[in-house]
């Protein structure tokens, strides 16, 4: 049975060498939009949580006190960046550059992750030396809700970043890993694109309303 | 907190386990709590002493813990799902019979009573409604569009199994420690740590978070099933009606199951790290818990309720013999319930200090689904209008649906008025009407799907005359008991109230308890259905596979289903397709050619998160924090380790396809067709022939 190429994935060149690959990776990466979209829902009602919970500083320290912009600027670039350096590495995949392109671009994306984490972790311990602890008060409960649960798929997008990095070491680049490798980039543009929203509600709108 | 927090077993000890209390307290209360310890424990025994004694364990790792095959999942949920069933309707019995023993208190405690309503309501939604719901759903599903599987068959089994070892956490808090006292709904400030510092919340939290997330992974698989693997020419406007509120069940899961995680999940930060979400003081908001969850519970209730409508729409088409009546209209009313599903929450909490113009705009929201609804009634009843009715056991389920689920509606709607739910919000009228949605609607369902479709499942029919026995008692049982729930509750006797003193009430309660006690025999006459038509399955075999000159597609193929359900994938050119083969004379063509089937092999990994996520829950909540640690690592080592299998499929060659297929083809024009009359004789061996009179 022959498929047309207009069914082939974006990116993802497999249409033309294997038809039923192609379909395979079709079903499993409109699965994992799926996926994203349900933790959107998670995002999205968080975000929500915190928008209510602006005003609930019970006394405690508030947005001004507590956040640093300088540090949100440094977050934000290196974790754009590293948005460039996962396209890169999809490009790579596109252009059938050899695998050990892709490799070394899941590399500088990995470090990219790290240094934002090391960020944000020292920028959370700085606010923690002003009071600023998610027991504080129901403003710093919404904000320690969000911002780590973030954190938290960064750090999920590193380890699946050397896992994915180590397969493709062993294995070489098969239909599996390809398929892999797009849905590592559309989690981790993902992540980004939550990024956007924590530093426009949570750090501007904090700043601004609260 | 206490030296709790450090020791080995945190803070478990043997004041945790129910028989402490029967020794220094013998009372009926802690009888019961220890009787239903026993009969958990007696119900393991049992299974492991039985699985024994037969040699089983081998067959039963090798056939099913293991399989990836969408059917036996399907199979294996639906087994959970009445296993917990039981568990169900006996503490509806208990419940019945406390309130019956008044005036005055009763014979069990207050936290008793309140442990008894908030386990039934979980279980009954979470680990009976959802599991037999997406059991037949994972049975059914792949066997209607014409797949050999669904989208992600290991992501299946691993649902499976956290919904299981979930379910598995309700029966560990009747042997150690015990449940929350919260209710299903878990509101906090009450389920917060201030005042319930116990384990029961926290058994709440993590089964609920844990089947959750079963639930959302088996969502986004069956959306992308019906998207994505659909037989050629199987246009959505081609797609059994059943597959369409499955669609939409599973949308709803996509969107719905996040608010409950989230909530559950910020209530379990307030409880262990002391955060303030939801807490009284520093800024804490109850309401936002309010909102959440029933952002999450209202969908909820359509995500059960459309795939029972699914059902009802198979089961009257095939058992009138006639399309079903205004399918694109039904197509649109699913539809539209499952949107407007979203925009109702707010009726659940009326009375929670909203202004009159927003309750009022939830209000007409809500009273717009009985619209939709009535859509769909009106359709069924046009199906039945002149057709070859059969008064076969789903027919009856569906006949007894139509009249009570409508009462239940109505009920509905006069509760949707906000003037009026201010008078009876919390009072058994409210217990009355969900009831009356949920069992007439829901589980009569699943029981028609499970009459109509086990033959499907096992090549032999459900016994007849005990099928109808069934019906006759769960539908006296529910008017019986829930009924008269609506006459107690415009008196204003509260919900959930384990003590009453108006002697009033009193016959109410007594008929509600005698009609628990005929619903407790329709579950034993469930298991006696079952046993009686294993025991005469001989005379009752359907190897042919259509024993109801039924119309949808995994029809088509012999019963049982073979591993790869359809040895050829079949071209679709019809709605109700194999109904169109038979009629034009095309039904079970002789392919020219097969091929090498690739299906997914065993894996051992749905079964290892099962029982480490079991653990996993056990030690969050006894705060055994090393155990719970460590199991975090073991989860995450066995996913990644799993990742790095490429043997994930095996092949059917050919040659063995052709040669089952070619003997069964061989029987199916070995049979003689029967006609409608002789649906349920012994002659039916489940090869339709044509009737008297083909209605139209």
């Amino acid at each position: 049975m022959k498929r047309a190429p207009t069914h082939s994935y974006p990116g993802l060149n497999l249409g033309r060498r294997h038809p039923g690959a192609d379909k395979a990776s079709e079903v499993v990466t409109f699965g994992f939009w799926v996926f994203l979209m349900s933790d959107l829902v998670y995002f999205g009602l968080m975000f929500a949580i915190y928008i209510t919970m602006i005003d609930a500083q019970a006394g405690g320290p508030g947005p001004h006190e507590l956040f640093d912009l300088k540090s949100i600027f440094a977050q934000t670039l290196i974790l754009l960046t590293s948005s460039l350096t996962v396209g890169l590495a999809m490009l790579a995949l596109k252009y059938n550059l050899p695998r050990s392109r892709i490799v070394l671009w899941f590399g500088v994306t990995l470090v990219l992750g790290l240094s934002f984490l090391v960020l944000e972790i020292r920028d959370f311990v700085a606010m923690a030396d002003k009071g600023g602890i998610p027991q504080r008060s129901g403003f710093l409960s919404a904000f320690y809700g969000l911002v780590p649960l973030h954190g938290l798929h960064v750090a999920a997008g590193c380890l699946w970043l050397i896992v994915l990095g180590i397969q493709l070491r062993l294995m070489g680049l098969t239909d599996l890993l390809m398929s892999r490798v797009v849905r590592l980039a559309l989690f981790w543009h993902f992540l980004d694109l939550i990024w956007i929203g924590i530093i426009t509600i949570v750090y501007f709108g904090g700043l601004t309303y609260g | 907190m206490s030296s709790a927090d450090t020791s080995f077993f945190g803070r478990l000890s043997w004041e945790s386990f129910p028989l402490a209390g029967l020794i220094q307290t013998p009372n009926a209360n802690e009888i019961v709590a220890n009787a239903a310890a026993g009969v958990v424990i007696v119900g393991i025994l049992v299974v492991v002493g039985a699985l024994t004694w037969f040699r089983l364990w081998g067959p039963l790792w090798r056939d099913w813990l293991t399989s990836a095959d969408h059917k036996k999942i399907g199979i294996m949920y639906i087994v959970f799902a009445i296993v917990m069933l039981a568990r169900g309707v006996l503490e509806g019995v208990v419940m019945r019979a406390q309130q019956a023993a008044g005036p005055g208190d009763g014979f069990l405690e207050a936290e008793h009573f309140a442990e008894l309503f908030s386990t039934h309501g979980t279980i009954m939604i979470f680990f009976v409604a959802v599991p037999f719901v997406f059991g037949l759903a994972n049975f059914l599903v792949p066997l209607m569009i014409g797949a050999r599987d669904v989208a992600f068959p290991v992501m299946n089994q691993i649902s499976l199994g956290l919904t299981v070892s979930a379910g598995m956490m309700l029966m560990v808090s009747l042997l150690v420690g015990e449940f929350s006292t919260g209710g299903w709904t878990a509101y906090p400030p009450y389920t917060g740590a201030a005042f319930n510092p116990g384990v029961g919340p926290d058994y709440w939290i993590w089964a609920i978070v844990v089947s959750g997330i079963g639930t959302t992974l088996t969502g986004i698989n069956f959306a992308v099933t019906i998207y994505k693997l659909r037989a050629p020419g199987m246009k959505f406007m081609r797609l059994p009606m059943y597959c369409w509120t499955i669609i939409c069940s599973s949308i709803l899961i996509v969107f719905a199951m996040p608010p409950l995680g989230v909530a559950a999940l910020m209530l379990a930060a307030d409880r262990y790290l002391d955060f303030h979400f939801f807490t009284n003081d520093l800024g804490g908001n109850m309401m936002n818990y309010a909102n959440l969850f029933w952002l999450f519970g209202h969908p909820e209730v359509y995500l059960l309720v459309l795939p029972a409508y699914g059902i009802y729409s198979e089961v009257f088409a095939t058992f009138s013999a006639k399309r079903l009546y205004g399918y694109n209209s039904l197509v649109i009313a699913t539809m539209s319930i499952a949107v407007l599903s979203f925009t109702v929450w707010l009726h659940h909490f009326f009375t929670m200090g909203q202004s009159a113009l927003i309750n009022a705009v939830f209000g007409i929201a809500t009273m717009l689904i009985a619209i939709p609804t009535g859509v769909k009634v009106y359709d069924w009843m046009a199906t039945l209008f002149r057709g070859r009715i059969r008064f076969s056991v789903p027919m009856l389920y569906g006949l007894a649906f139509l009249m009570l689920f409508v009462i239940g509606g109505l009920s509905g709607v006069i509760l949707a008025n906000p003037t009026v739910d201010y008078q009876v919000h919390n009072t058994l009228f409210l217990v009355a009407h969900f009831h009356n949605v949920l069992l007439p609607g829901v589980l009569f369902g699943l029981l028609a799907g499970y009459n109509y479709w086990f033959p499907k499942a096992f090549g032999f029919r459900l016994n007849e005359i005990w099928g109808r026995i069934t019906v006759v008692l769960w539908t006296v049982g529910f008017m019986l008991t829930f009924l008269p729930l609506y006459f107690v509750g415009l008196m204003g006797m509260p919900r959930r109230s384990f003590s009453w003193e108006d002697p009033s009430f009193h016959p109410y309660m007594i008929v509600a308890v005698l009609g628990s006690l005929v619903i407790l025999s329709a579950l034993l006459a469930v298991v006696v259905q079952l046993w009686v038509s294993i025991r005469d399955r001989e005379k009752t075999r359907v190897p042919v596979g259509d024993p109801w000159d039924a119309r949808t597609l995994e029809w088509s193929i012999p019963a049982p289903p073979p591993p790869y359900n359809f040895a050829i994938i079949p071209h679709v050119t019809d709605r109700d397709d194999f109904a169109a083969a038979k009629e034009r004379g095309t039904a079970y063509p002789a392919p020219d050619a097969y091929e090498d089937i690739t299906l997914p092999r065993n894996t051992r990994i749905g079964f290892i998160l099962c029982v480490l996520s079991g653990v996993w829950m056990f030690a969050l909540v006894w705060w055994i924090w090393w155990l719970a640690a460590l199991v975090t690592i073991l989860m995450l080592l066995s996913f990644v380790a799993w990742t790095f299998k490429t043997d994930i499929e095996e092949v059917i060659p050919a040659a063995q396809v052709q040669e089952e297929h070619e003997a069964w083809l061989d029987l199916v024009h070995a049979s003689a067709p029967i006609n409608r009359d002789f649906e349920i004789s012994s002659e039916n061996r489940g090869r339709a022939g044509p009737d008297l009179e083909v209605a139209t």
